[in-house]
């Protein structure tokens, strides 16, 4: 049995109501933290955990709190990535819909960590109903006198307010995200300087993801060491994968870092549908390369998927069976890209259209030998020539997709039908 | 021209200028209200939240057509987005597209002569545990068959 952390109440009647929160020992934490802990000793802990950031990069999330400057004059803003737009990526919405209260008691200890006195949760355009659901949970968490004045009598004060994006994938990422709320197109910003130096309004600003700072709430009541505890060395605690595509159960499945992915795929999701062959995976977001069935004999941690040539990124694992075209697989995440580029880095925004016009020309049956070479060039060219990771992340697919199944697309260009289908 | 804005609309802006009292940070959430109120961004709305915010008109047509939700033209009552990124289109995003557009009569992009439906592709609504999926206005429909569609579509009125 695996330790749960994230989706331990969400199996309870009316778990995002905070009467149910507290009843299962909601709030504690953050009063503990508050009127027993300085923010140096939370810091510390966060360290010790070794949570990294769970939106997709993996950064550490207590050495992203410690480059926050002290005593600039100017207050300090911590911003909630809530914006999941990452194709195959649900699990910080299942959060918001069952667990809202973990997540603001997350945002109380970590704005008090940091010295924010104003936070932010900037939410998709398109997640409405959890809006609401968050909105709610907000306003329970001001009637209880957790948010607002005087915090648990401490004279901590803490506003929280939702951001409602647009349906703009690159607002997920995090200084587009900060012009997003500044009221701009989300267009991201050249770094350095660095958004705990120069963030919001200029200000020093610390951006988490929704299921970090969820975590924050048990890394204060058990420790960081019991966190780091739960993974391999650099890789603490447990992690939310987000299992979608040809498998008989998709869905959120809570493990600690460092599950094997097989597991994952044939007994939390309940294996290929129709039992049909598994034929690859990607296994963190549609962003990370693509994995071929023999390969996925790996752990889930940052680490191991890293040395198995991908990424683990936001945990969404996405299953493919025999029976699918790579060609079109791959057109779809093209697609995607070139719609989402926010066209500001020539690279991105031409390569991308270019690529998706190869792609079509190929699926309609006129594609041409050199199709796939060229394809495989515009993305080389693209992959670390932009301002933000979006290059990259439309480039790697690509990339990946053809290394591993270049018999496909060749296969398609030159006798315009698909090899699977 | 001016647009007429309701009581209701009226105090959804003073609370949005409140909420988000630093420089353009209300365009957004007036965006929503507005649209929310009226269907669509028309250019007399472009107007009104540039007076509102202190921008000119083009910045806030600028901003409002980077993100996608927001319309630049009326839409149907029902405004009705599939998600046709991979993990729907691996579950049977053409299928389910192809049986709306057959039974409403429309394309991809285009709205009923009702006014009633308004078909759309859209990117990953992050329901992928549900696919394929689509959402209509505000509510997200999952695990979508030619059934459920007939059921979710005869029941909207």
């Amino acid at each position: 049995m695996s330790v749960k952390i994230l989706t331990k109440h969400f199996g309870i009647k009316d778990s995002h109501k905070i009467n149910v929160y507290m009843k299962n020992g909601g709030y504690k934490q953050a009063e503990k933290a508050l009127k027993e802990m300085k923010p140096e000793e939370i810091l510390e802990e966060v360290k010790k955990s070794n949570l990294r950031g769970r939106g997709g990069a993996g950064f550490p999330t207590g050495l992203k709190w410690s480059f926050v400057p002290k005593d600039t004059g100017k207050p300090v803003y911590l911003c909630v990535n809530s914006d999941e737009s990452e194709p195959g990526t649900f699990k910080d919405r299942h959060i918001l819909e069952k667990d809202p209260h973990m997540l603001i008691e997350g945002i109380i200890i970590t704005s008090y960590t940091i010295g924010a006195n104003e936070a932010y949760i900037y939410i998709r355009g398109e997640y409405y109903p959890q809006a609401i659901r968050l909105q709610e949970a907000i306003e329970e968490a001001y009637q209880k006198g957790f948010l607002g004045e005087n915090i648990f009598g401490t004279g901590y004060k803490l506003d929280l307010k939702i951001y409602r994006g647009a349906g703009a994938y690159i607002c997920g990422e995090e200084t587009a995200l900060l012009e997003s709320i500044e009221g701009k197109k989300g267009k991201p910003r050249l770094k350095p300087p660095f958004p705990a130096a120069v963030g919001l309004y200029d200000c020093p600003t610390v951006i988490n993801n929704v299921e970090t700072i969820a975590d924050i709430p048990t890394i204060v009541e058990k420790g960081g060491e019991w966190f780091a505890s739960l993974g391999p060395e650099r890789n603490g605690g447990t992690k939310l994968f987000a299992v979608s595509g040809h498998v008989n159960k998709p869905g959120v499945y809570e493990h600690e870092m460092g599950y094997p992915l097989m597991k994952l795929i044939n007994e939390d999701a309940g294996g290929i549908l129709d039992g049909l062959k598994l034929k690859a995976v990607i296994p963190g977001g549609s962003s990370v390369p693509i994995l071929r069935a023999e390969e996925c004999d790996i752990n889930l941690d940052y680490d191991s998927v890293m040395k198995a040539g991908s990424m683990l990124g936001s945990g969404a694992v996405i299953v493919m069976s025999e029976k699918t075209c790579m060609v079109k697989a791959l057109s779809r995440l093209i697609h995607f890209y070139k719609d989402e580029s926010c066209g500001q880095c020539t690279p991105c925004r031409e390569g991308t259209g270019w690529m998706l016009k190869i792609i079509n020309r190929i699926i309609a049956g006129k594609g041409r030998k050199e199709d796939v070479d060229t394809l495989y060039y515009i993305a080389k060219g693209i992959m670390g020539h932009t301002v933000c990771p979006l290059g990259d992340a439309a480039a790697m697919p690509v990339i990946s997709f053809i290394n591993k199944f270049r018999d496909e697309f060749e296969y398609y260009a030159i006798n315009k039908k698909s090899m699977v289908e | 021209m001016s647009i007429e804005i309701s009581e209701n609309l009226r105090k959804k802006i003073e609370e949005i200028k409140n909420k988000f009292p630093t420089g353009k940070s209300p365009i957004l959430p007036l965006l929503h209200a507005f649209q929310d109120e009226l269907g669509y961004i028309s250019l007399e709305v472009e107007e009104e939240i540039a007076n509102i915010v202190g921008v000119s008109p083009v910045y806030v047509r600028e901003v409002s057509t980077f993100y996608s939700m927001f319309n630049n033209q009326p839409v149907g009552k029902y405004h009705i987005q599939v998600c046709g990124n991979i993990t729907c289109w691996l579950r049977g995003y053409d299928e389910i597209v192809e049986y709306i557009k057959k039974k409403l009569g429309i394309d991809i992009g285009e709205t009923t002569s009702d006014g009633k439906f308004t078909l759309s592709r859209v990117e990953c609504l992050g329901m992928c545990d549900h696919a394929p999926v689509m959402q209509i206005n505000g509510d997200f429909y999952g695990d979508l068959t030619f059934e459920k569609i007939d059921e979710i579509l005869d029941s909207l009125e």
